[in-house]
């Protein structure tokens, strides 16, 4: 923003959607990272503009780091390097007291919302109190996906047109003043006429609208995503930031007018000094290096431990060419300790990671569905769509979200009847939850008898554009990409299992952000379903054997989910099994029955409520019921925990305790000598888990303005987002029940290969590259011939030395998880885990 | 049964009490201290009405203990109960006791657990006090209780700046409310010359004898417990204010503010119906009142996008249909439609988050796109401009804020000249010669002995406006607000015998809280350098005990009933004659504005975003 040029609308738009936060509507929530607008420059630099600009806290507070060093969080060693990192050698001594003594001034002072506040300060007048309740009325009306029961009466227009449709239609206008009609009505007002108004002085234009925006950065950026992807509205809505910006103005000036008459000038004229441009002199001060000082620290001591353990020799199982199955669940960090628990149970299985769409790039409308919805990542443009068909599930009904309760007849007849149904119910649902039609099932997301057009024999067949299914060709580029990324190309067992994951929970809003990441917030069973019936087909695996993957007559791949929250699994199309292979997978269900409940048991641990040290399958029990409580804010802990993105062979980090930390892609670099496939996975697992971890640690470090603040008191606005009460702004980020027990670092991504294969790879495609070379997500190369460890540091590997000189020892794994709800350290497990 | 009674009060007290004193960090303590007396209560009462059913619903009236007395005047506690308490009791002992374990989970971990508890039990006291109180002294108790504990519930969120904005919205509504109640009160007195119970109102010859022989007190007294059935009820004009008390943890909205708070006025007009029945004028104005806001507020819920709006304007419609039931006299009508509305509007209340899932299914799966209607030209524009008006509130809250509450900021703004250096160089001085001449008061002509009072409380009002809309010097204000307290004394003294020991007893807890409170603004002042009253300072965050002893001030200074302050202050009203309406219309005032400036001055100092942020904030609109 140059304060010399002249005003220019394109550009103000152009730079506050940048701005604005970037999250879509409750139901497609996905990670991304919060302050993805300073992505383009490093992460500290980055940081610290924000905090400067838009009043963001972006670290710990200083007092929490202290804390951290006192609980040995944050090693001394690891302190002095950082601080040589970032002021030199010879400043070690010297800032070294400081870390400890600056308590003092932590405060915050933002440029953002200054300029505007003369408004209070010289007219005691609170503007927005006036404002935005009319403002957020309006949008949240016009927006609404089928809250009331009442529609804006006016449609098929856009916002502003709409909104001069009804103001001219109707006895009663939305102004108050005589100026804000004819501003209105004029399609020739334009956002810089009504700035002159306001403002006065055309330097100060973009800062006003900054101001004005940021003061509602829920609704702002919400109608700002909207515009740019209107099909993320199921009923779809036309509206842009210019019209809310033009309509927000003129209601400016008819509150004013209303106010004070002709009492009131132009913001500028009575401005007395002017107030620093929100782009203005960043300088960086003092303050920020402590800051970034302590958080490198903090991560540093972290990583090292993980290096350590990754470097650690284990002894580790005899691997057998003879398996009882093989199975490939998602890189999430919640089915780690899963793969753990199935792997020690039945020693002869192998387990793989990858991302939970398994490659199938996809649109997917299940049976009587009026749309179709993606499933696959984000930013992925999908050309097919699998339908689901032949089913006839139907979806229960609740009378308590009947409309008809909320008239003035209907509501007479339903309190005094339902009403005592109401009291009965939520007297049952307290003492005993059960799943009921208010609670998104990962189950639900396609029947389980049902069938699926996996297969396309004709390229004309096509719904909405979209191919439906997939030629055998394609297919096999798809399966052979995945198995080729994961390394399985032989030593195939008779069972295969593809596990997609989705996760349950009852009156939560935020239920989307639960489900697979990878496919774009859905639960992962169809892409399972697909991926497993494409591996099947008979012309897919001729195709494959060509190219080089003989996949066995007696192999036969099986779909599953796993629901995150409930510890649950369900299988698809196991009529195609063998008799021999339905007798294999009885047996694979009960080493996956006691797996389930360890898991539970493990992850019970952090629920304060539930008492961790009964037996797992009863633990297994209470963890299932947080899923279909009314009163469970936390039914799981999804991504809280994440830190690290580790890409390669399982035996990298088996037999190590990484304490669901950790997404575990499995990549085998013998096999991808020239880091083709690593391509891939980098370029998807940079943004989906480095968007993941950058979310939870802004939502974090300041769950106020970057994150959604306590879930307890939100409103639902229009199906679209959340609101405190029923007068605030929309509340992007997450909420505190989901990062509590958060802790704030950047993703270390390993990976395991020669470090000049990955610079090359990394290079490739500028995206993923500038996550590493601004430093929002770490990276460590470990040549697998060596065992050399390398840092990317300024775009050149260099060589990590491990500070840590051993490891944590633990003997009884059982103990320490019944023991504490906090993270536990890296070590290397020696006995059987169950 | 009365010492049933009795424990079904004692239960909820002593588990407020016990939830105070153990430390915030045990959260199964506290919740046991919660669920543990609400689950025994729940029980008591429902044996309790068991009995009481089987022995043929005999009505009770229980005169428990008598407060204060001095000529001419009784301050006791009564009890009553009868059918109207029974279903308010079964709803409400069901509701918080299913609330309080729903809560036990949902709030765990969050900041203020503790105070959530506290002040739920507190709540839950208030509202049995209101339920089973016989007179109207007992019932201003209970009603006084609901009235805090509500700000402090709306307001958990403290830290945020709309909750406490809101929750003073609310809390300035219900003066509205308390005022209706201290001068039905006060009308009351001079009609029964005695504190009457609930009872007696059911003697319809003893009614019907007063009624004729002062017709209209009959016809004001029951508008003003009107005035104050429809404040807490959300009633036309004041249904605003309902959705905007839901900004607490959603189980609280869903309790108190959709169903046991909202129906309080319903239990009013039900417990004191014998005495209105035969004015019909006043049943037509009911019924009238009940019309129009069950049509606004149904129009209103039906335009509502958000939520929990939706659920509040639908409650608040329904609670209009119950006032029409009432006024027809189908008592057992409306005593299910209160309880099948409570219990609707807490479930519906508590499972709005699952909306979002089971809606958005709903529209996956039978999405129909809006077709364009045919209509003629003119009904579109009548059906546009209901639908704009429900969508702006039929600007209810404008409304009431340009009648009520403009007034009053305009008459306080006039009052900018007087400076503390004016306060003390004026006031006082005047102060002085006005309590001298209270020892010579035979010498005084009696025209102007009939005028001082008036003049003294005009004064005291004066003061108390000051103090309302200072925007810097919190110790002034506080300093204002005890001086109206002085005047109003003075004023009282010289216009009917008021005793020594009522004047003790009024100012006694005036004069301690005004300590407590002074010391608290001194020693806080000279920490924060900043105390300056035009925003809020949010120092609740750093001096959590320090706010809640400054708030025990404030309450002690409002006459809240935790001093015999409190006593006192009914005891000044029954000291006013009927004709002096502008005496009355003064004292009155100020006992309105005190509290709004006492609650004001709480919230901007220990409420709202911090002014410190050296830790995360919330922004404005959050």
């Amino acid at each position: 923003m140059q304060a010399s040029k002249g005003f220019d609308e394109h550009h103000l738009l152009h730079l506050l959607k940048h701005y604005l936060p970037a999250q879509a509507p409750l139901k497609d929530f996905v990670h991304h990272n919060t302050l993805h607008e300073f992505q383009d420059q490093k992460f500290h630099e980055g940081l610290a503009n924000a905090s400067k600009m838009l009043g963001y806290r972006v670290y710990l507070s200083l007092n929490e780091y202290e804390n951290l060093y006192k609980k040995g969080k944050i090693n001394t060693t690891i302190l002095k390097r950082s601080i040589e990192k970032f002021k030199g050698k010879s400043e070690v001594d010297n800032v070294m007291p400081k870390l400890f003594q600056c308590t003092r001034n932590q405060q915050v002072n933002k440029r953002i919302g200054v300029l505007r506040s003369h408004w209070k300060d010289q007219y005691h007048f609170d503007l927005n109190g006036r404002v935005h309740v009319n403002i957020f009325r309006i949008l949240n009306s016009f927006l609404d996906q089928g809250v009331a029961l009442w529609q804006f009466p006016v449609h098929g227009m856009s916002l502003l047109e709409a909104v001069r449709s009804l103001d001219k239609n109707s006895y009663a206008g939305f102004f108050r003043t005589d100026r804000g009609r004819v501003l209105l009505h004029d399609d020739k007002t334009t956002i810089k006429e009504l700035l002159k108004i306001l403002v006065g002085d055309e330097t100060l234009y973009e800062q006003y609208v900054f101001d004005q925006q940021f003061e509602h950065p829920g609704w702002s950026g919400l109608v700002a995503v909207i515009e740019d992807q209107p099909h993320t509205l199921l009923d779809h809505r036309k509206i842009s930031l210019h019209e809310l910006i033009l309509l927000e103005l003129i209601f400016e000036i008819d509150t004013l007018d209303h106010r004070f008459g002709s009492k009131w000038k132009p913001l500028s004229h009575t401005l007395k000094e002017r107030p620093l441009g929100i782009f203005e002199s960043l300088d960086r001060t003092e303050l920020d290096d402590l800051y970034a000082i302590w958080q490198d620290a903090y991560e540093w001591t972290y990583y090292d431990e993980v290096l350590k353990g990754l470097s650690t020799k284990r002894e580790l199982p005899k691997i057998t060419d003879r398996k009882t199955f093989q199975a490939a669940f998602c890189i999430d960090d919640r089915e780690i300790s899963l793969r753990e628990y199935i792997e020690n149970l039945d020693p002869n299985c192998e387990t793989f990671g990858t991302p939970g769409h398994f490659g199938i790039d996809t649109y997917y409308q299940p049976q009587n569905g009026k749309f179709h919805t993606k499933i696959c990542p984000l930013p992925v443009q999908p050309k097919h769509i699998i339908c689901e068909i032949s089913t006839d599930s139907k979806h229960k009904k609740d009378i308590h979200f009947n409309k008809r309760a909320h008239g003035l007849v209907g509501g007479w007849i339903i309190a005094q009847t339902l009403g005592f149904w109401s009291a009965f119910k939520l007297f049952v649902n307290i003492f005993r939850p059960t799943i009921s039609p208010a609670s998104a099932s990962s189950f639900r997301h396609m029947d389980q008898f049902s069938e699926l057009t996996v297969e396309n024999k004709n390229p004309k067949d096509k719904q909405d554009g979209l191919q439906i299914g997939y030629s055998i060709p394609e297919m096999v580029d798809r399966v052979e990409t995945v198995l080729r990324s994961i390394g399985l190309v032989e030593n195939f067992a008779p069972l295969v299992y593809i596990i997609g994951h989705g996760a349950s929970s009852t009156n939560n809003t935020h239920f989307a952000a639960y489900d697979c990441g990878a496919c774009s917030g859905r639960p992962g069973s169809v892409n399972a379903r697909v991926f497993s019936t494409m591996a099947n087909h008979l012309q897919v695996r001729s195709a494959l054997k060509e190219r080089g993957i003989a996949i066995p007559e007696t192999t036969t791949f099986v779909g599953g989910l796993h629901d995150t929250t409930c510890d649950d699994f369900h299988f698809y199309d196991l009529g195609s099994l063998s008799e021999e292979q339905k007798k294999f997978h009885e047996k694979n269900l009960s080493t996956f029955s006691r797996a389930l409940d360890l898991n539970a048991k493990e992850r019970s641990r952090r629920f304060d409520l539930i008492n961790t040290k009964k037996d797992a399958a009863v633990v297994h029990k209470k963890v299932q019921l947080r899923s279909v409580s009314l009163f469970e804010p936390r039914p799981e802990y999804n991504h809280a925990t994440n830190t690290l993105c580790i890409v390669g062979r399982r035996s990298l980090t088996q037999k190590l305790c990484l304490d669901r930390r950790s997404f575990l892609n499995s990549y085998n670099y013998e096999i991808d000598p020239t880091g083709k496939y690593l391509g891939g996975i980098l370029n998807a697992a940079a943004p989906v888990c480095g968007g993941i971890n950058l979310e939870y640690y802004f939502s974090r470090v300041d769950n106020h303005k970057l994150g959604a603040g306590s879930k307890l008191p939100h409103n639902v606005m229009g199906l679209i987002g959340v609101a405190n009460g029923i007068e605030g702004d929309l509340r992007p980020g997450l909420p505190l029940q989901m990062i509590e027990i958060h802790d704030p670092m950047r993703l270390l991504m390993i990976v395991e290969h020669k470090p000049e294969v990955v610079l090359n790879t990394i290079q490739k495609v500028a995206a993923t590259y500038e996550w590493f070379k601004h430093e929002w997500v770490h990276l460590i190369v470990i040549d697998p011939e060596t065992e050399l460890m390398y840092q990317f540091v300024d775009e050149i590997f260099v060589r990590y030395e491990i500070n840590l000189a051993a490891l944590t020892s633990v003997d009884n794994y059982g103990q320490l998880i019944e023991s504490t709800s906090e993270n536990l350290p890296v070590f290397t497990l020696k006995n059987q885990l169950v | 049964m009365n010492l049933f009674l009795g424990l079904l009060l004692i239960i909820p007290l002593t588990g407020f009490l016990i939830s105070l004193l153990i430390p915030k960090s045990n959260e199964k303590l506290l919740s046991l201290a919660a669920f543990g007396p609400v689950g025994f209560h729940f029980l008591l009462s429902l044996s309790f009405v068991g009995v009481w059913l089987f022995n043929g619903m005999e009505t009770f009236n229980i005169k428990e203990f008598v407060i204060y007395s001095s000529e001419g005047y009784e301050f006791f506690i009564d009890l009553y109960f009868d059918k109207i308490t029974a279903v308010y009791l079964l709803v409400g002992s069901l509701l918080t006791f299913l609330i309080t374990i729903y809560s036990r989970y949902y709030m765990h971990r969050e900041e203020g657990y503790k105070r959530f508890f506290n002040t739920l039990l507190f709540f839950y006291l208030g509202y049995n006090i209101t339920i089973f109180s016989g007179n109207f002294e007992t019932l201003f108790i209970g009603w006084e209780i609901l009235g805090v504990s509500s700000f402090l519930l709306i307001a958990f969120y403290r830290d945020r700046y709309l909750p406490v904005k809101n929750a003073m919205k609310v809390f300035s509504v219900y003066r509205v409310g308390d005022i209706g109640l201290i001068l039905a009160m006060w009308l009351s007195h001079h009609l029964w010359h005695e504190n009457i119970t609930f009872f007696e109102l059911n003697n319809h010859d003893n009614v019907s004898l007063h009624l004729h022989e002062h017709s209209w007190i009959g016809l004001f007294t029951s508008l003003l417990i009107l005035l104050a059935a429809m404040a807490k009820s959300a009633q036309f004009p004041f249904s605003f204010w309902l959705p905007r008390a839901m900004e607490g943890p959603t189980p609280s909205s869903a309790i108190f503010y959709s169903s046991l708070s909202v129906h309080i006025g319903v239990f009013i007009l039900l417990r004191t119906f014998p005495f209105w029945e035969h004015q019909t004028i006043v049943r037509v104005i009911v019924i009238i009142l009940g019309l129009v806001t069950a049509i606004l507020a149904s129009s209103m819920a039906r335009v509502q996008s958000s939520v929990k709006a939706q659920v509040a304007y639908s409650s608040v419609s329904q609670i209009g249909i119950i006032f029409i039931e009432v006024a027809f006299g189908f008592e057992t009508l409306a005593l299910i439609h209160f309880a099948g509305n409570a219990f609707l509007r807490t479930y519906q209340l508590l499972v709005s988050p699952s909306v979002v899932t089971y809606l958005i299914r709903e529209q996956f799966y039978n999405f129909q796109p809006r077709e364009i209607t045919n209509q003629s030209h003119f009904r579109q524009k009548i059906s546009n401009t209901i639908y704009l008006m429900s969508l702006k509130e039929w600007s209810l809250d404008s409304l009431v804020f340009y009648y009520l509450w403009a007034p009053v900021k305009r008459a306080g703004n006039v009052l900018r000249f007087i400076t503390p250096k004016i306060a003390w160089s004026v006031f006082a001085p005047l102060f002085v010669i006005g309590s001298i001449l209270l020892f010579y008061q035979e010498e005084i002509p009696s025209t102007l002995r009939q005028i001082l009072p008036i003049f003294f409380a005009f004064v005291g009002l004066i003061l108390s406006l000051k103090s309302f809309v200072k925007r810097h010097d919190a110790r002034f204000s506080w300093l204002l607000i005890f001086q109206n307290h002085l005047w109003i004394a003075l004023a009282i003294t010289f216009n009917a015998h008021f005793s020594y020991w009522d004047m003790v007893l009024f100012l006694s807890g005036v004069i301690l809280s005004a300590i407590v409170g002074y010391f608290v603004l001194n020693w806080l002042g000279k920490k924060e350098s900043n105390m300056d009253l035009n925003r809020f300072q949010g120092h609740s965050y750093e001096y959590k005990k320090t706010a809640f002893i400054f708030l025990l001030a404030c309450l002690g200074m409002a006459g809240f009933p935790i001093t015999p302050t409190f006593v006192g202050e009914d005891l000044i009203f029954s000291h006013i004659e009927v004709h002096q309406v502008l005496l009355l219309a003064f004292v009155a005032l100020s006992f309105i504005i005190n509290g709004l400036a006492l609650i004001r001055l709480y919230a901007r100092i220990f409420m709202g975003p911090h002014i410190k942020t050296d830790h995360p904030i919330s922004g404005r609109s959050a």
